[in-house]
């Protein structure tokens, strides 16, 4: 299990050659890269806050929830914070395991739980003036396929 | 002694990131309820619970959440990473 919690950008290819050339007996691996994206194409840039400590913390106790849950031979979750552009990687989530099924759900949990367990906040900025991103309710309820009864 | 942090716009409006309080207060509630009286900056910071989140020594927690040897206690909007 690996945690980088960064503002230095990254390399979403890098880092997935290096994560498959380190998990052992892996036959899926599966990556999710999220990206600031600028869909009325008014923004400038994006500027995001966390906790340091709590962050990695919070983080840590997802992966371990997850490698808990599937049968997984590693999993790394890098997010960045501070002053990102336009186009830029935000965070990546990377799961292997002997089976697809279980690096896909597993990357699917770390994804649902990070949106709204992990203390980041998002800020956005354009030419106008910025503002802080508002969660969304179905994040919330994107967790809610996660509980246990 | 408790350290008190304020992140995103809890942090914009209250104007500082962290301070250090003295408190007697019981639980997360009775600080936000002490917090409040303070100055106008606190009360439009506090004023809507359900807008806000909270943890308790870098958990997350609820109102309810008892204060005795806690060291640090952290207010801010509902997170959106990823």
């Amino acid at each position: 299990m690996h945690v980088s919690v960064q503002a230095e950008p990254f390399d979403a290819g890098a880092e997935l050659n290096r994560f498959t050339a380190q998990v052992a007996g892996a036959g899926a691996v599966v990556t999710f890269t999220g990206i600031v994206r600028d869909t009325a194409g008014v923004l400038s840039g994006m500027e995001i806050e966390h906790y340091p400590g709590m962050t990695e913390r919070a983080i840590r106790a997802m992966q371990n929830e997850a490698t808990a849950r599937w049968a997984l031979c590693g999993c790394l979750v890098i997010h960045r914070y501070g002053a990102l552009r336009v186009g830029e990687p935000i965070m990546m989530v990377a799961t292997a395991a002997p089976h697809r099924a279980a690096a896909f759900e597993a990357a699917e949990f770390l994804m649902d739980y990070l949106k709204s367990r992990a203390p980041f906040w998002k800020k956005e900025q354009a030419a106008g003036g910025s503002d802080w991103v508002a969660a969304q309710d179905a994040d919330e309820t994107a967790l809610c396929r996660w509980q246990k009864d | 002694m408790i350290d008190v942090l304020y992140f995103a716009w809890v942090r914009e409006r209250i104007g500082l990131p962290k301070e250090r309080l003295e408190t007697s207060a019981v639980t997360v509630r009775d600080l936000i309820a002490e917090l409040r009286t303070r100055e106008e900056r606190y009360e439009l910071a506090f004023s809507d619970l359900r807008s806000l989140r909270v943890a308790v020594d870098q958990e997350l927690a609820d109102f309810d959440a008892p204060l005795a040897g806690v060291q640090e206690v952290a207010f801010f909007p509902p997170m959106t990473g990823g």
